[in-house]
């Protein structure tokens, strides 16, 4: 939807949120001025090592970790054959019948944790996003990795009829192959946000028309079946995609950690980063290619899902109340997000199964309305 | 970074809604009027060549001498039959949604001072689709002819929740409120209508022709209708040109200059809805052209207001046309929707506007 996408961007470039610099420019391990925020001091004995914990990021954080355990138990609990949480529990300790093993293991435990891996993913995805572009509506989506991972999948359902592997492969390759466009057509001395922004929207808008005449010219049947991947599904969840999508993921975490002090230097600007010793195009780089394989597994895994990456970081950013998105808040509320609404496409109007992806766009709506009228009253 | 990039500052001065940064006067390739009203002939001549050649191409060849006789009602045949009841409607309804994505997207832009804003913004596009949804899943429309009212009717039940959503407060319809106001909502309602999209074949099956954008489908009835909204909201848009030109300068400035922000922008919403929604209504959504043109226009014209309403209706009817022509004959005798070419005509366009150092700070 290219021009429902071209305004997002500019319009909502606000004005940096209040981040302290020396907080930021700190030296590891030493506390920086406290602005009036709580923070915890841990330490393991008298002279052992020791962290520091802000106290609302960290208490947000366990509620939200919670509520995502609450749920994922209920995501295992409610269905056709519907069990109890306790019965839940001691299956997956290993001592349910056989019985509420093939429900709870076999079925759906790996659809929770495909919700749960995915929305993180997504979550850390739009928070990289979103730093390098310094823009609150910046999300994968901007350098057409979902459009060009749409017209992949097409191609291939249309042409090889539409398995898992030849789609999965299909929406790697389209996907990966707009992104390196995108981002060749808009380097020139270096990447800008804004030139990268209007040639992802160009690019996304010509691949958005070559997928819609394709849908338009294919058969009905698999038309539909291609457009209900589109819009981002998990009703074919299952084991043998949960597992390559755990394995992959696992993997990128210590690329992130290594890369989450650089992020947070370019939120301040390139200049403000180059200061503190970034080397900022190569940090750009990695970043853009980490972002980019995050959404790649989540798409090969579920299909486009929507809003996930623009949401969670806001939300992230509001519940904990600080200036900056930290890749971990903005996993943990893209979990929280994505198992919510899949719960919602798969009960609210069940036995209809939605795609997760109409729910994720209607609750991320509902959410900016919410935050609009809040402003509203304040002002 | 200064050195490194030249455009940035300015970029995302002019970005910004909120009216902090004036966007800076970038002076057009037309320096003086004269030049522009030279510019503005050729541009006329580019229509209506455009125009006869809309009449002339297609499935069949037609000789120029039957469009003067079919437009004069001399003479009688299966050519002449072919421009009155297709060709000549089909032109007509180009020029008329051309002009009317062209000026709403010139408007949308000017009011929320953003560059990458267009018509559908405002909710235009997703209130239209979801009430054609709602009008094929449960009333039963399955006509083009049915659409038109539905969509018309959507688009302007949409814009007005948005407006009224994003003028809450005190400050008012503020562009960044309305902007986000209209994403909100469009989500929301686009959430919905994807819902009902997938999970009825039918619907499913009349909304992916609706969604392409044709000016195939166009019921010729609809024509006068059409321009007699599209006349309409141009002449609102023109009457309000000159307290945009002040509007470019940030609420504060505009209101210390003695412009009524608060009527304007009630205009603006207004000549938008009645434009965008017309358009949306007789060809279904087709992007780009909104979002386009008035760009160009700018680039030639410089920031005046009234110069870029004159060039974007000449231009950007061009461009529907021309591209309505092009998906005729690409695929002969088959025909690709109009909205999937502006698209590929206009996205390089793009592009290689914001790779021009001069041209990105528009």
């Amino acid at each position: 939807m290219p021009t429902f996408l071209a305004a997002k961007p500019a319009a909502h470039e606000e004005p940096a949120a209040p981040q302290s610099p020396s907080e930021a420019l700190a030296p590891a391990g030493r506390l920086p001025i406290n602005f009036g925020e709580r923070v915890w001091r841990l330490r393991a004995g008298d002279r052992g090592p020791s962290l520091l914990l802000r106290a609302r990021p960290a208490l947000t954080g366990a509620v939200a970790v919670a509520l995502i355990g609450a749920l994922a138990v209920a995501g295992m609990a409610m269905g056709s054959f519907t069990l109890t949480p306790a019965e839940v529990l001691q299956t997956l300790l290993g001592q349910g019948t056989a019985k509420t093993e093939l429900v709870v293991i076999s079925w759906r435990l790996p659809r929770v944790l495909m919700a749960i891996v995915i929305g993180g993913a997504l979550g850390i995805s739009g928070a990289i996003f979103q730093s390098l572009t310094r823009n609150p509506l910046g999300s994968p989506d901007i350098i057409g990795f979902n459009a060009g991972a749409y017209t992949g999948a097409l191609i291939s359902m249309l042409l090889l009829g539409g398995g898992f592997l030849s789609t999965t492969i299909g929406a790697f390759a389209g996907g990966l192959a707009t992104a390196a466009v995108v981002y060749l057509l808009a380097f020139k001395r270096g990447i800008h946000g804004f030139r990268l922004i209007i040639v992802g929207i160009g690019i996304s808008a010509m691949l958005g028309s070559i997928n819609t005449w394709m849908i338009i010219k294919a058969d009905l049947q698999l038309a539909l079946m291609a457009a209900i991947w589109g819009s981002g599904s998990l009703n074919t969840a299952g084991w043998e995609r949960a597992v390559p999508l755990l394995l992959i993921a696992v993997a990128l975490v210590p690329a992130l950690m290594l890369l989450s002090r650089p992020l947070q230097g370019l939120e301040m600007g390139d200049d403000a980063a180059a200061a503190q010793g970034i080397s900022t195009e190569g940090a750009k780089l990695w970043l853009l290619v980490i972002g980019v394989c995050l959404t790649a597994i989540c798409t090969a895994a579920a299909g486009p899902i929507s809003f996930v990456a623009l949401a969670a970081p806001q939300i992230a950013r509001r519940m904990t109340a600080s200036g900056r998105v930290s890749m971990v808040s903005a996993a943990v509320f893209g979990a929280l997000l994505l198992l919510a609404s899949d719960l919602l496409a798969q009960h609210a109007l069940a036995p209809i199964q939605l795609p997760v992806g109409v729910v994720t766009v209607s609750l991320g709506g509902i959410y900016l309305m919410f935050l609009l009228f809040r402003e509203a009253k304040r002002s | 970074m200064k050195s490194q990039m030249p455009s940035t500052p300015t970029v995302s001065k002019a970005a910004l809604p909120s009216g902090e940064g004036v966007p800076e006067a970038a002076p057009g390739l037309m320096r003086v009027n004269s030049r522009r009203i030279a510019g503005a002939v050729a541009a006329l001549v580019l229509l209506v060549l455009i125009m006869t050649a809309s009449l002339l191409l297609g499935a069949r060849e037609v000789n120029p001498m039957i469009i003067i006789e079919a437009l004069t009602g001399a003479g009688t045949g299966p050519d002449h039959a072919a421009i009155i009841d297709f060709r000549a409607p089909r032109t007509l309804a180009g020029l008329l949604v051309g002009i009317a994505l062209g000026i709403s997207g010139a408007l949308i832009q000017a009011l929320t001072r953003n560059p990458l804003a267009d018509p559908g913004i405002l909710g235009v596009n997703s209130g239209a689709a979801f009430a054609v949804v709602m009008g094929v899943a449960f009333f039963g429309a399955r006509e083009m002819g049915q659409f038109v009212f539905y969509s018309f009717a959507g688009a302007l039940l949409a814009v007005t929740v948005v407006y009224f959503l994003g003028s809450r407060g005190r400050s008012g319809g503020t562009p960044i409120k309305l902007t986000l106001a209209g994403i909100a909502f469009g989500a929301v309602l686009s959430g919905i209508t994807q819902g009902f999209i997938l999970l009825d074949e039918s619907t499913f099956n009349a909304m992916r022709f609706w969604g392409a954008g044709s000016l195939a489908a166009t019921p010729s009835g609809a024509l006068g209708w059409l321009s007699g909204t599209v006349l309409l909201g141009v002449l609102i848009a023109l009457l309000i040109s000159r307290s945009l030109n002040a509007t470019a300068l940030g609420d504060d400035q505009a209101a210390a200059m003695g412009a009524h922000l608060g009527r304007t922008r009630v205009l603006v919403v207004i000549a938008v809805t009645l434009l965008c929604g017309a358009a949306t209504a007789a060809a279904g959504p087709i992007g780009f052209i909104g979002l386009m043109v008035p760009h160009i226009a700018r680039w030639i014209s410089g920031p005046d207001q009234r110069w870029i309403l004159l060039y974007t209706i000449l231009l950007a009817p061009s461009l529907l046309v021309g591209s309505d022509i092009v998906g005729r004959l690409i695929i002969r005798p088959d025909e690709l929707q109009v909205g999937i070419v502006t698209a590929f005509v206009g996205a390089p366009v793009l592009i290689w506007l914001v790779r021009r150092k001069s041209a990105s700070t528009l």
